[in-house]
């Protein structure tokens, strides 16, 4: 018996020793097919769609803007060389050349309107005059729009969206993962009526003309939010609409009331429809995607069923949970199929929040959209950034969606923040 | 199961089964030693499940890696880029282990730079863990995921715990 026990044990030895060989040896990979422009990117798309690569420009490329001529503004969350924006002109064969940079913050907004191109470091929004060709006059004096905004050392990053009525929408995301006494630490509970809200956690309008602002000047324009990297402004129902990072770790804080299967599926990564005064209810709710309702946190009393107050807004659109919605883009263009125009692009940097299952996300989905209202399902539409069948941890994912744009002639850039790879995906009849 | 990279990542995911355990643990030999593995195949397929003590530091120290650390660390080590800093081959996981032991006592909180990133994450601290389990996690992470430093014992954490140490 012993003898037989040993003997399988060395079979399953040398059966795993020999899967742990092949799988050092480079898998299944894709050729890139010889295209007449530049690399293709061998991503998943749904038919008639074609994707090639403009650059790799290895910077941690985040937002991103592309002029009506042309020119492609890129923002690092840190600078490379001191230059934290990129200047980049696509080329004949498609492939796109860093022609300038300027700008030496940290940070990742980036937003082009009415003459000016609008950027964020973590704490403030400068803006830059264009001339008639959307060229940067002075790319070294920006002017401060609004300075002195919360920085926590997580979700520091200012996300910003400008509305058709002169105001400006900045991010200010919550430094505490979900507003405990001691942040993260098993067990610690929710700080009674979380008053960080006053000052982040939420959507702050600002006016997107006057300089030198700060809190004084602007408004609470939404709170309940614990942190939105992605956000647009819909033009057919003049509204603003937000993606939310969902909170982490449910089960490593509360394992007496979530598993870890629960912890990787709670809560829903949610898309909100944002009017004046919205309360998503965060940290005193998540949003469970199965049950279908806001939940009362355990930080804040909650059990995992007990609701939440009614007064929290409800989501429109439900993702997966942790699955980082970094990019939120209305397609107003008309390069793609009739299904897509009004509809939502959501670029999903990927999760890290659901071991030990694995990692969900690396994906641009799609949400069509009706008058303002999501009309049908999302759906994945652009995958395979990872470039591994499986992501059992963020490090393996070679590229991670980060910044959305469309060119004029109705293209979807997509941005990646591990390689500064920068992706057009475009519709050929 | 999941087989891809490195040996800590095969191994890393898979305390469901005991059959699976068992080949946990045979992994785990085979990145002690390799060597022996590899030259004295038949003897040492044997021998392959001794219950010596630094086999069970490493198994205890799994076991915590996987209750306390893996979310942000991950099951590679790798942790998360610009969140959580990777545990792997790190200047400092290999270095001084009285700052290790004090990560684990003190948390960190403090945005630093670890090898030209910076993290943004915080890390809580773990107080509640006895010397031997700091000892038992810190030794676990300092011998996988492809790091190769030395282990580090229960006194050592008293020491530092009770500022013998600093
Ligand atoms: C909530 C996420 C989180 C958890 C859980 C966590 N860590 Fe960390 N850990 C971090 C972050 C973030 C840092 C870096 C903090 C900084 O830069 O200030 C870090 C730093 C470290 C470092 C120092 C790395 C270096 O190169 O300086 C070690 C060692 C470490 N963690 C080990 C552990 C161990 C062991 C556990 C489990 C007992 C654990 N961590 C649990 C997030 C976490």
């Amino acid at each position: 018996m012993q003898q037989n026990l040993n003997k399988l044990f060395s079979l399953l030895l040398a059966a795993v020793c020999g899967l742990l060989c092949m799988s050092f040896m480079p898998s299944g990979k894709i050729k890139p097919r010889p295209g007449r422009h530049t690399a293709p990117a061998p991503l998943k798309l749904p038919q008639g769609f074609t994707v090639h690569t403009i650059i790799d420009s290895s910077a941690k490329a985040r937002d991103i803007v592309v002029t009506p001529q042309g020119l492609i503004y890129v923002k690092l969350s840190r600078p490379k060389n001191g230059k934290a924006i990129l200047v980049l002109k696509e080329g004949p064969d498609g492939k796109a050349t860093i022609t300038g940079g300027f700008g030496n913050y940290n940070g990742t907004g980036l937003y082009l309107k009415n003459g000016y191109l609008y950027a964020s470091s973590n704490e403030a929004v400068f803006r830059y005059q264009l001339n008639d060709k959307n060229e940067v006059i002075h790319p070294e004096k920006p002017e401060t729009v609004i300075s002195g905004l919360k920085m926590g050392r997580q979700h520091e990053t200012k996300s910003i969206v400008l509305d058709n009525d002169g105001n400006i929408y900045v991010n200010i995301g919550s430094p505490l993962n979900s507003c405990q006494e001691k942040d993260r630490q098993p067990g610690s509970l929710g700080i009674p009526g979380c008053p960080l809200l006053d000052s982040a956690g939420g959507i702050w309008q600002f006016s997107a003309d006057k300089l030198n602002q700060s809190y004084p000047e602007g408004t609470r324009y939404a709170t309940g939010l614990r942190n939105v990297v992605g956000m647009d402004w819909n033009r057919q129902n003049n509204t603003l609409f937000v993606m939310q990072h969902g909170r982490d770790q449910l089960h490593d804080i509360f394992p007496d009331l979530y598993t870890q299967k629960q912890s990787a599926e709670l809560p829903a990564e949610c898309m909100y429809m944002i009017k004046k005064g919205d309360n998503a209810g965060f940290p005193f709710t998540y949003y469970d995607p199965f049950l279908k309702k806001n939940i009362q946190a355990p930080e804040y009393g909650g059990d995992g069923k007990k609701e939440g107050s009614p007064e929290y807004i409800s989501p429109v659109v439900a993702f997966p949970a942790h699955l980082a919605p970094n990019g939120l883009l209305f397609y107003t263009g008309n390069q793609f199929p009739e299904k897509y125009r009004n509809g939502a692009f959501v670029a999903f940097h990927g999760s890290w929040n659901r071991t030990p299952e694995k990692q969900e996300g690396f994906m641009v989905a799609f949400v069509p959209f009706k008058d303002g209202k999501p009309s049908g399902d999302w759906e994945v539409f652009a995958n395979g950034f990872a470039g591994v069948p499986e992501v059992l941890s963020p490090r393996q994912a070679k590229h991670r969606p980060c910044g959305l744009a469309q060119g004029s002639d109705g293209a979807l850039y997509v941005t990646d923040d591990v390689k500064g790879t920068i992706y057009k995906i475009e519709y050929k009849k | 199961m999941h087989f891809t990279g490195s040996v800590g990542r095969a191994t890393d995911n898979a305390i469901i089964h005991p059959m699976k355990k068992i080949l946990v643990f045979s992994c785990l030999l085979c990145c002690i030693a390799p060597v022996h593995a590899q030259t004295k195949k038949a003897y040492t397929a044997k021998k392959v499940v001794p219950a010596t003590s630094p086999v069970e530091t490493l198994k205890r120290g799994k076991v915590l890696y996987q209750k306390f650390c893996i979310s942000c660390h991950q099951v590679d080590g790798g942790g998360v880029p610009n969140l959580n800093p990777p545990i792997v081959g790190t200047s400092r996981i290999a270095g001084k282990k009285a700052p290790l032991i004090k990560v684990i006592l003190n948390g960190m909180q403090e945005r630093v730079e670890i090898d030209g990133e910076f993290y943004s994450n915080n890390m809580p601290p773990f107080k509640t863990l006895t010397d031997q389990q700091v000892a038992d996690v810190l030794t676990y992470i300092r011998k996988s995921f492809g790091n190769t430093g030395t282990g580090i014992t229960k006194t050592e954490v008293t020491m530092v715990r009770s500022g013998k140490i600093k």
